[in-house]
């Protein structure tokens, strides 16, 4: 174990053997956010049948993916891998007519090295459909990183200037772009608070349309909203020229002050009532909070989330045990790690060790030793440990649930306290072990 | 390359696992990239596994793709022996790691030298076969190892019970109802008189494998899995098997015929006449049922059938022979097996469908209109957007077909269980058409379910807009808790604004 340390806080660094899901799970909900788009994921039948059952029922709702299964063929380069392709990309367009079609590279076409960015632009010029390459493997990617490799490709594609004759009396006075899919609900949630700050917003990448890609021009500002779109960031920095900000993630009633704040900041604009609102909100979150208050959580780590909610927990009085996270940029989310030693000092508690990269064993003695109130992972340990006496939350709900802004805050705490409300109400039936004796741990 | 996004029968390693972790005591080790774990989700969700599952991944990165695994996977198999004590474990290659081509043969060689777990490496080609597949294959390499294993040490003595006795091979975990199916089974071969030697894989141990000789025969209740077993144990130890599934009154018969057929051989004379008379009579109320007036009104009634080999087969015949029902096509996606299934069903219905296409299956559904449909998730899914009602009869299975209440389709107690589901689909079918005749059920939307009947509130577009976005079970109390804010606090218009503020202050 590796283990450095950056004012105060403990990084260390494990085995890497967790549970996560695959990076390609990402198209399961970029397909809904830009609906002019289609994925095609090429990849094997394993990739397939993870989509298939993590997908549950959206998979039955005619969703715009579909896998490019790869036969022995394709694997043994006796079939044309541009003539696969194209082949499979005109059934796309003829049945679907999509706006884009975007490429998921997968394990297998990198081991066996299929040149998909080189095939790309040749097929686009032929169909005359644009078509983007992401790599979203396992070999290199968590779970949302996914939505990070798309992003940074799509980041490629963004207009460098308007045409001029088309830009039309729009008065553009912040040159503001946010980065991060997030349901349209929160889009325009978060687009209104900075709205009140007289804050406007140049474009969102991705937007609700591929068409609808926001221009970005050297010297723009950008600011993401989630804390896995690293690739993304460095994108928009290195090829677009754009300025990051850097600033905690608008997750929790503190972290979206503090993520408007830096905004506000970097406009010169003086943020107006601002703190009423989110002391507002706490008062409004004192139910659900009286409920967490002092009770410990661990995260076990697979989604990239787990700073930002950890941070939050611990401003609204829970003590944090662990924070397992998959990839720690801490360079893309320095005012995040910032942001929650402050917290940590603020509520008089320690600095929770984050561990990159876990081993899910290992957590699992820890979590044993420690009997923490709360522990936030996987569906694979979830129910285990449930039969132990352990509450457990479901990790995966918190990239689908919105959990973004003021407005939200209420959402994450709900999803937090349903294990512990659930068990108040089945303390009469039993203890809470459930394990067969038989059962080594 | 192939365009799909759905299929019937999952890739190899699902194959092995559910074999391996259907053992007791063994450990699979995936040599697999990150993400690829995902059976232990479906182990955890679908069977609600009190567990861990005992599976792990020996992750294939980058530096894996730059240098190969070296020491890790043995590092990973030798570390799980230690922690865990399993009596075996499998090295599971997955589509990712046959690509690489490393010789994991010779990790397991080295790793079993520092193990006292016994390792063996699944050997199964993840481009030839699917899930089914290699969980036949795994199945019979496990059962092989162990029983050489015993022949090289001492020469294995094969002393057979004293009494008549079976092996039931082939019940594993995720199966579609294999729990339910097993108790009745037990059932059946009590009755029969009959003792179970074993087991397997479904909770059993290793190390006892070298005393599945000792029965006096084998049963495999579902071809897709332990067939190849049986034939092992046939070729090596002389062993006969029944591989009749004991779905449907006729099917147990002919089971049931062939055991006692078996027995005699073997110089044991059972007569089992009027057991199966007594049970098909008075036990199993199908028969009856089926000769009850209710189900003169399936005569003529139209369905068609597809799904995995065993149940689709054995349901075709239910529906044909016991019902009298009408059945337009019967079809399967276990391709291998389909000259089996052809001889089963060809007979009994005009038209037999060999495809692992969804969409092929769809359009010959839309094509024949059944008035029900007998098959998998997808069928249900395709009957729902047709309106044809569909009972799930094989997998592959979401989280509603692993019932916690006991719902077998093998045995005599499946016979009800099997005759509940095709009556109550056909009658569901039946209340639609009739309401729809009648005018249909009461949708008169409940226009009055709102506050804004006083018009002292009303809505911008863009709130009104946001509003069809939350989802219609909830919609009408978002609206009326929206309207409730808005009165108590004096505002006449519902903006966005009002509408985020109104979520945020009620506690609802």
């Amino acid at each position: 174990m590796q283990a450095s340390t950056n004012n105060n806080i403990t990084f260390e660094c494990e085995t890497g053997n967790y549970h996560t899901f695959c990076p390609i799970s990402c198209v399961s909900w970029l397909y809904q956010k830009i609906e002019d788009s289609f994925f095609l994921v090429i990849g094997t039948k394993t990739c397939g049948y993870f989509l298939q059952n993590a997908m549950g029922v959206m998979i039955f709702a005619e969703p715009r993916y579909a896998m490019a299964e790869l036969e022995e063929g394709d694997i043994s380069a006796q079939l044309n891998d541009y003539e696969e392709l194209k082949r499979l990309c005109l059934q796309i367009k003829k049945d679907r007519q999509p706006g884009v079609i975007f490429w998921i590279g997968t394990c297998t076409t990198e081991i066996i090295k299929m040149d998909l960015e080189g095939i790309a632009p040749k097929l686009e010029a032929d169909i005359q459909i644009p078509i983007i390459v992401a790599r979203a493997n396992g070999l290199d990617y968590a779970f949302t990183q996914g939505e990070d490799t798309v992003l940074a490709a799509m980041a490629h594609r963004c207009p460098n200037q308007e045409y001029k004759n088309l830009n039309i009396s729009k008065p553009e006075n912040h040159k503001l772009i946010i980065f991060g899919s997030l349901p349209d609900t929160v889009v325009k949630q978060l687009s209104h608070e900075l709205f009140k700050q007289n804050i406007s917003i140049k474009g969102w990448l991705p937007a609700q349309r591929y068409s609808e890609l926001p221009t970005i021009e050297a010297g723009d500002y950008v600011i993401g909203v989630n804390p896995f779109l690293s690739r993304t960031a460095t994108t928009l920095m290195r090829r677009k020229k754009a300025k990051l900000i850097s600033a905690p993630f608008p997750i929790g009633p503190d972290g979206t002050k503090a993520w408007i704040d830096k905004i506000c900041h970097v406009f010169n604009i003086v943020p107006k009532g601002l703190s009423t609102r989110e002391n507002d909100i706490w008062k409004n979150l004192e139910e659900y909070i009286s409920l967490i208050r002092g009770k410990s959580v661990f995260f076990m780590g697979d989604n990239l989330l787990e700073i930002s909610l950890a941070r939050f927990l611990i401003r609204c009085g829970m003590i944090v045990y662990e924070i397992g996270i998959p990839y720690m940029d801490k360079r893309y989310q320095k005012a995040e790690i910032e942001l929650l030693t402050q917290t940590c000092h603020k509520m008089g508690v320690k600095i929770p060790k984050i561990v990159e990269k876990p081993d899910n064993y290992n957590q699992l003695d820890r979590i044993r030793d420690l009997k923490p109130d709360l522990v936030i992972t996987g569906m694979a340990h979830a129910n285990p440990l449930e039969a132990r006496g352990i509450n457990t939350k479901w990790s995966v709900e918190f990239t689908f649930a919105p959990i973004h802004g003021f407005t939200n805050a209420k959402d994450i705490l709900e999803l937090i306290t349903r294990p512990l409300r659930r068990n108040n109400g089945l303390k009469n039936i039993s203890d809470n072990i459930y394990i067969t004796h038989n059962s080594k741990h | 390359m192939k365009l799909a996004y759905w299929m019937y029968a999952g890739p190899a390693h699902i194959g092995t696992l559910r074999i391996a972790s259907s053992f007791k005591n063994v450990h699979a080790i995936m040599h697999a990239p990150l993400g690829d774990d995902y059976f232990n989700v479906m182990r955890s969700m679908l069977e609600r596994d009190r567990n861990f599952t005992p599976v792990t991944a020996s992750i294939v990165d980058r530096h894996v793709l730059a240098k190969g695994s070296q020491e890790k996977v043995i590092n990973n198999i030798t570390r799980k022996d230690k922690e865990e004590n399993p009596d075996l474990v499998v090295l599971t290659p997955t589509c990712t790691s046959s690509i690489l081509q490393e010789d994991l043969n010779n990790f397991v060689q080295r790793a079993s030298i520092e193990t006292e777990a016994d390792v063996i490496l699944a050997d199964v080609n993840h481009y030839r076969v699917n899930e089914l597949q290699a969980s036949d294959r795994t199945l019979e390499q496990i059962v092989s190892f162990y029983i050489n294993k015993v022949n090289r040490t001492q020469k294995l003595v094969v002393k057979k019970t004293s009494k008549p006795s079976v092996n039931i091979i082939g019940v594993l975990s995720l199966g579609f109802h294999h729990y339910h199916d097993l108790v009745d089974l037990k059932r059946l071969f009590h009755d029969l008189d009959i003792e179970i030697n074993q087991i397997i894989p479904e909770n059993a141990s290793v190390h006892d494998l070298y005393k599945l000789p000792e029965a006096w025969f084998n049963f495999v209740p579902y071809r897709e899995a332990g067939l190849l077993t049986a034939q092992f144990l046939s070729k090596e130890f002389n062993m006969p098997y029944v591989s009749i599934t004991p779905m449907g009154l006729l099917n147990i018969k002919a089971a049931i015929k062939e055991i006692q057929g078996l027995l005699s051989e073997l110089n044991c004379e059972r007569n089992y006449d009027s057991y199966i008379d007594l049970q098909t009579k008075y036990v199993s109320q199908a028969a009856w049922f089926s000769r009850s007036i209710d189900c003169q009104n399936l005569t003529g009634k139209t369905a068609i059938v597809f799904g995995d080999a065993t149940h689709a087969a054995a349901m075709t015949k239910i529906l044909v022979k016991e019902m009298g029902i009408d059945v337009l096509w019967s079809g399967t996606y276990c391709i291998n097996d389909q000259d089996w299934f052809r001889e089963e069903v060809c007979e009994l219905c005009s038209k037999v469908i060999i495809t692992d296409d969804h969409n092929i299956i769809g359009d010959m559904i839309a094509k024949t209109e059944p008035n029900a449909i007998f098959g998998t998730q997808m069928e249900r899914h395709i009957g729902k957007r047709l309106n044809i009602p569909c009972g799930v009869i094989s997998s592959p299975v979401h989280i509603q077909n692993f019932p916690l209440s006991y719902k077998p389709f093998l045995g005599y107690e499946g016979t009800n269980q099997i005759a509940d589901l095709i009556y109550n689909s056909f009658t569901l079918g039946m209340e639609e058409h009739l309401l729809d005749l009648f005018g249909g059920h009461d949708t008169t939307d409940i226009l009055t379910d709102t506050l804004s009947s006083s018009k002292s509130v009303q809505w911008t577009r863009e709130a009104l807009q946001e509003l069809t976005k939350i989802p219609g079970f909830v919609r009408g109390k978002v609206k009326r808790n929206t309207e409730k804010f808005a009165l108590a606090n004096q505002y006449h218009l519902i903006s966005l604004e009002v509408m985020y503020e109104a979520k945020e202050k009620i506690n609802s």
